[in-house]
């Protein structure tokens, strides 16, 4: 294991390299830069822009600017916003956290949800139960987010006035009943979408397990339908789930841009859309190193489970 | 609430698809009686892009520069009158009380002696050399050094009087300080680097309101200074809510969440809707934002005057107007705006005639190819035109023009991109064919455009400016040199009104509209006035309050 896992990481180091390189390189080619934003309004010059420009040091050639920035990196200094001059990493932290409130909670919601309606589906095939959980998967994976965001926003906002239109807290307030009471629109809404997702995977994965020789094996031994389902097919049916819980990391990070739009959450999403549009490179590549160190540390997750879950998988 | 209807929720929802992002700002009413005694209650603006830049002497936006007016305070600003009032200072320099000399190059600035910064210490002339050094600083990222580069000698005389010169005239310059932001020399002057402070992320002013809290990418709240040294504030808190989705903007809004929509407004599509809500305030009020659409003169048809008459008598500026802006903006003829002291409203007044057009092109040579196309010695008459990607209004404008030229035989392809690209060498480099956009011509209330027209000025000719049209015209330039050597208004006034005869002549751009903005406010809440000559609707918070 040990040996696995210290391969495992020189591989993510080299890939990492290679996606800071390839995320910097796309980032400065296109056109575009830090302080184009301002040339529409502020009234400033050619020459003041390329002033600021190169006290930015941002005329520099691409290497010196990539190994500038990769030098600071290693040495755990990630740069600073080009737009407030806070730090990447305070930034990225500031943000963090609203994004996990609205993830964690809505991802663990669906995934309980999902997975239930799925091994109910599973079991009570074609029952009017499973009909009907199909039919509400599937209208819930074509509606837009926005639309259900804004649609919530409508009845349970406008109309019955029972929670707020969006933001995460009421300005001055902030407090844990405050935060749950914000939080209940957007994660109703991001769950909905995801308990789909979930309760289709664990549908197809139950059926799946449901038909297997062991099942049948299991059945003529005369253990009772509950024994059957809760020890043999559903631990079997979570396997395939794992790969999809070691998706949901960078997920959970990355941010829900659209609920996130939508409901005014100061989350990941909009921080990297805010610094994209802004052509912020500090923060954006960021974003980007963090997104990529959960996707590998969510692969590497998802192998460890499977040896747990799966013992006829070895690590190496 | 009650009149939020399901029709109008329906638009709200499909618009949505869209998260659009426009400049301007906000709204009107009279004053009344009944300003508190104390700071009282809080203000949530609404707005769509989020203030980021603390410093004001550093590059910001419109978003920036509205909660700067709220933190500094300026030698002077310019009212919603255009008229010049001091802050700072005691008083507006001029050769009358002495400020400035005959020669116009000798400065000479009172100030106050009652001003203290947010942090207690007194506010002196050092305050103001030290921000006027700060700006010419090679080291600082100051947005722009225009006018201030031309400063020498100064020199502070007390505590309360500074002087310098200036190595040559230049009359805009006392518009240019009605936005310049006076920074605190004790806190900023011992940096190593001046662009790296504390002080960018929580500033120490002078304004009426003082830094209270950031929740980065969601609000800003500032806090009444109640030592501040002029009229206000009157409000305890005031809170710069980012709302990126102007949707979203909206329903807050007709919610109640917010108090005031600032920035972009009211979008187009919910401004009948905005007018039934109760308890709110909807205003209209106009912009120094000229709507225009740049031509690259150094592109092959648009070297011909005909052709850019032609294309302003073939565009339908009313109908697009009318349609598309549901009548809102108002029609420009001019980069000044309406009710700048420097309007000239003779004119000539854009009239809408295809046939017209036609004959102009035909006159010109401009004969229609097999394709319906015009050429003239090999060359067609065919261009695009850009706009950033996500402005839905332009998008249909653009559409729009697209038929009413196609009419007289122009072949214009749209070929948008996003802000950062547009704006990038694409704009500055002068590497468009034409580009449709709206920006303000006069700077602090000044109706200078030497940036914009002079020679000198054209960024893709090593120039220093926003010349991007590339216009070169010798009697222009004897006009822009003789506006900014003359400070008397009656004489600029002949002046710039005979420049925007030749920007109307020779249609350096083809004028769209002037800006209008509606913006809505809760009806209890007094005192936003509009100010075409500031650079942000927010620029008085310091006098709004609740009557109830």
């Amino acid at each position: 294991m040990a040996n696995y896992l210290l391969r495992r990481s020189w591989q993510s180091l080299i890939l990492l390299l290679l996606v800071s390189f390839i995320g910097f390189g796309v980032l400065h080619l296109a056109p575009g830069g830090p302080l184009s934003q301002f040339v529409p309004s502020a009234g400033m010059a050619q020459e003041d822009i390329d002033r600021i420009t190169h006290q930015m040091g941002l005329d520099r050639s691409f290497a010196v600017q990539y190994l500038e920035w990769l030098r600071l990196m290693v040495s755990g200094d990630w740069g600073n916003s080009y737009r407030d001059g806070i730090s990447v990493l305070s930034k990225i932290a500031s943000h963090i956290r609203p994004t996990l409130e609205l993830m964690v909670i809505s991802t663990v919601l669906a995934a309980l949800i999902g997975c239930g309606i799925g091994v109910w589906g599973a079991v009570r095939r074609y029952s009017v139960m499973d009909v009907l959980s199909s039919v509400g998967a599937m209208f819930a994976l074509s509606i837009p987010t926005f639309w259900f965001g804004l649609m919530a926003i409508y009845f349970f906002a406008l109309e019955l006035s029972w929670f707020p239109v969006g933001s995460r807290t009421t300005i001055g307030d902030g407090s844990v009943p405050d935060i749950l009471y914000h939080l209940v629109l957007p994660v109703s809404v991001l769950a909905l979408v995801e308990t789909a997702v979930w309760a289709q995977f664990m549908r197809s994965a139950m059926l799946e397990a449901l038909q297997q020789d062991y099942i049948r094996t299991a059945k003529a031994k005369g253990l009772s339908e509950r024994k059957v389902i809760w020890s043999h097919a559903i631990r079997n049916a979570l396997l395939p789930m794992i790969t999809l819980v070691g998706l949901q990391f960078p997920i959970l990070l990355g941010g829900a841009l659209v609920a996130e739009t939508v409901f005014s959450w100061p989350g990941m999403g909009r921080l990297f859309m805010d610094s994209l549009e802004y052509r912020d490179y500090p923060v954006v590549m960021g974003i980007l190193i963090l997104s990529a160190i959960m996707t590998m540390l969510g692969s590497l997750i998802a192998d460890i489970l499977y040896v747990v879950a799966d013992p006829r998988i070895r690590v190496n | 609430m009650d009149n939020f209807t399901k029709r109008s929720f329906l638009k709200l929802s499909a618009s949505s698809a869209a998260l659009a992002i426009a400049p301007g700002l906000i709204t009107s009413s009279a004053f009344a009686a009944g300003k508190p005694d104390a700071p009282k209650g809080q203000v949530i603006a609404g707005l769509s892009q989020e203030p980021t830049v603390f410093h004001p002497l550093m590059p910001g936006k419109e978003v920036d520069r509205g909660v700067w007016w709220q933190l500094f305070s300026t030698l002077w600003f310019v009212d919603d009158k255009g008229t010049l009032v001091p802050d700072l200072a005691i008083e507006v320099p001029s050769v009358e009380n002495g400020g400035l000399s005959e020669d116009g190059l000798s400065w000479k600035v009172k100030l106050r002696k009652d001003v203290t910064w947010h942090d207690g210490t007194p506010f002196t002339a050092q305050d103001v050399k030290f921000s006027l050094e700060l700006i010419n600083n090679p080291d600082f990222r100051a947005g722009s050094r225009i006018g201030h580069s031309l400063l020498k000698n100064i020199t502070v005389v007390a505590d309360d009087e500074i002087h310098w010169q200036t190595s040559e005239v230049f009359s805009p310059y006392i518009s240019l300080l009605a936005q310049t932001f006076i920074v605190p020399k004790h806190i900023l002057a011992d940096l190593p680097d001046p662009n790296k402070s504390d002080f960018n992320m929580a500033p120490i002013g002078t304004g009426a309101f003082k830094w209270g809290k950031r929740s980065a990418g969601d609000h800003l709240l500032l806090e009444a200074n109640k030592n501040y040294h002029g009229e206000g504030p009157f409000l305890e808190r005031v809170v710069f809510k980012y709302i990126p989705d102007q949707t979203v903007q909206y329903t807050q809004f007709s919610s109640g969440e917010i108090d005031y929509i600032g920035l972009n407004g009211i979008q187009t599509a919910f401004e009948e809707d905005a007018k039934k809500l109760d308890g709110v305030t909807i205003n209209a009020a106009p912009l120094a934002f000229i709507e225009y659409i740049a031509l690259n003169l150094e592109f092959g048809p648009f070297k011909d005057l005909a052709v850019r008459q032609a294309l302003y008598m073939g565009m339908n500026k009313q109908a697009r107007i009318d349609i598309i802006y549901k009548g809102r903006p108002i029609g420009a003829e001019s980069y000044v705006p309406r009710g700048h002291w420097a309007y000239k409203d003779d004119l000539p007044a854009h009239v809408y005639d295809s046939e017209g057009a036609k004959a102009i092109l035909d006159k010109a040579g401009w004969i229609p190819g097999p394709d319906g196309v015009r050429v003239k010695d090999g060359m067609r008459l065919a261009f695009t035109t850009s706009t950033t990607v996500g402005s839905k209004s332009r998008e249909q404008a653009q559409q729009f023009l697209q038929q009413n030229w196609a009419e007289i035989g122009a072949e214009m392809t749209i070929n948008n991109m996003p802000g950062a690209v547009l704006w990038g060498d694409f704009w500055q480099k002068s590497q468009f064919d034409s580009v449709m956009v709206a920006s303000t011509f006069v700077r602090g209330g000044d109706p200078d455009v030497t940036a914009r027209f002079s020679k000198k000025a054209i960024p893709a000719k090593g120039g220093s400016g926003n010349n991007n049209y590339q216009y070169q015209d010798d009697e222009m330039e004897e006009l822009l040199v003789a506006g900014t050597r003359e400070y008397d208004q009656e004489k600029r006034k002949v002046i710039y009104h005979r420049i925007q005869e030749k920007v109307r002549e020779e249609l350096i751009f083809l004028p769209v509209q002037q800006s209008v903005i509606v913006e809505g406010t809760k009806e209890d809440l007094i005192g936003h006035t509009p100010n075409i000559n500031s650079t942000s609707n927010a620029w008085n918070m310091r006098t709004w309050y609740w009557t109830t």
